[in-house]
């Protein structure tokens, strides 16, 4: 089992920069979600 | 739920299990390497990482191309979407190289011709996302973006073909190039097809924050404007 510790940091490299780039996306998206509901209803408003 | 949210929440899952496949493809059905052992299978997400890397920058090309004959801003959105994808991509890519390169050749890195272009790769994408935040008018950005990612994607050649042109530590690649045992093939193109759809499902996801964006910079004229004409009545 040489080398064990270095493939198993590589894997959870891989799948870390990936869902950290997920996540990032993901939380932008909601942010803008509620920007646009909030300028929605600001438009009802006026 | 709503029919789109459910083919997107179907569409991850599908993409979730084939991710899983790969994971245990890679690591329990493929067959250890002779000489390298255990650390050759970083191999099924090192590699696949790169070329899954070269289709996001082939599409930032592509979409580069289209932005400047039709002007859309979706063709823009396109490539900055594509773009963000190919440098994580590539970020794997630079990350997983190293620990590979530690064992098998005792060094993390060198500076030789394969592995230079491919840093050079990275640092022209990062670059081009920088240079869009640089620009506030969104016409001049993407015209600038278009440029820009047209002429990036001239380092991919350049990084596939370093290893004939010049004499490099780095192996020989997998077609054209050393050849691939034929029981890692499968595995392999499991392992790509898996980091494809995640491609696929990021970029979308990224193509939606634009075109939110946008959504959200045409509602803030409208209620701007709306506001005005409620002023002057008022008056």
């Amino acid at each position: 089992m040489k080398n064990l510790q270095s493939l198993m940091a590589a894997y959870l490299f891989v799948w870390g920069i990936f869902f950290a780039y997920h996540l990032t996306v993901a939380r932008r998206l909601a942010r803008l979600q509620d920007e646009v509901e909030r300028l929605k209803a600001m438009l009802k408003q006026v | 739920m709503p029919r789109g949210m459910k083919t997107s929440w179907l569409a991850t899952a599908a993409v979730a299990a084939l991710i899983g496949l790969a994971g245990y493809s890679a690591l329990f059905v493929a067959p250890t390497e002779r000489t390298m052992g255990l650390i050759q299978r970083i191999f099924y997400f090192h590699v696949p990482s790169a070329w899954t890397g070269f289709v996001a920058f082939f599409l930032v090309f592509v979409s580069s191309i289209a932005y400047l004959l039709r002007r859309r801003p979706q063709w823009d959105w396109l490539a900055v979407s594509a773009a963000e994808v190919g440098v994580a991509c590539f970020t794997v890519v630079l990350v997983t190289g190293p620990i590979w390169a530690k064992p098998v050749w005792g060094i993390w890195w060198t500076w030789d011709a394969r592995l230079t272009s491919t840093f050079v790769l990275w640092v022209l994408y990062v670059s081009y996302l920088l240079l869009r935040t640089l620009m506030g008018d969104p016409e001049r950005r993407a015209t600038v973006s278009a440029v820009f990612g047209i002429f990036a994607f001239l380092d991919v050649p350049l990084v596939y073909l370093s290893i004939w042109f010049w004499r490099t530590q780095h192996p020989q690649p997998v077609i054209g190039g050393g050849g691939l045992d034929k029981r890692m093939w499968p595995v392999f193109l499991i392992c790509w097809a898996a980091l494809l759809a995640l491609m696929a499902l990021l970029v979308r996801q990224r193509y939606r924050l634009e075109a939110l964006c946008h959504e959200v910079q045409e509602l803030a004229i409208d209620v701007e404007l709306h506001s005005a004409e409620r002023a002057t009545e008022i008056r």
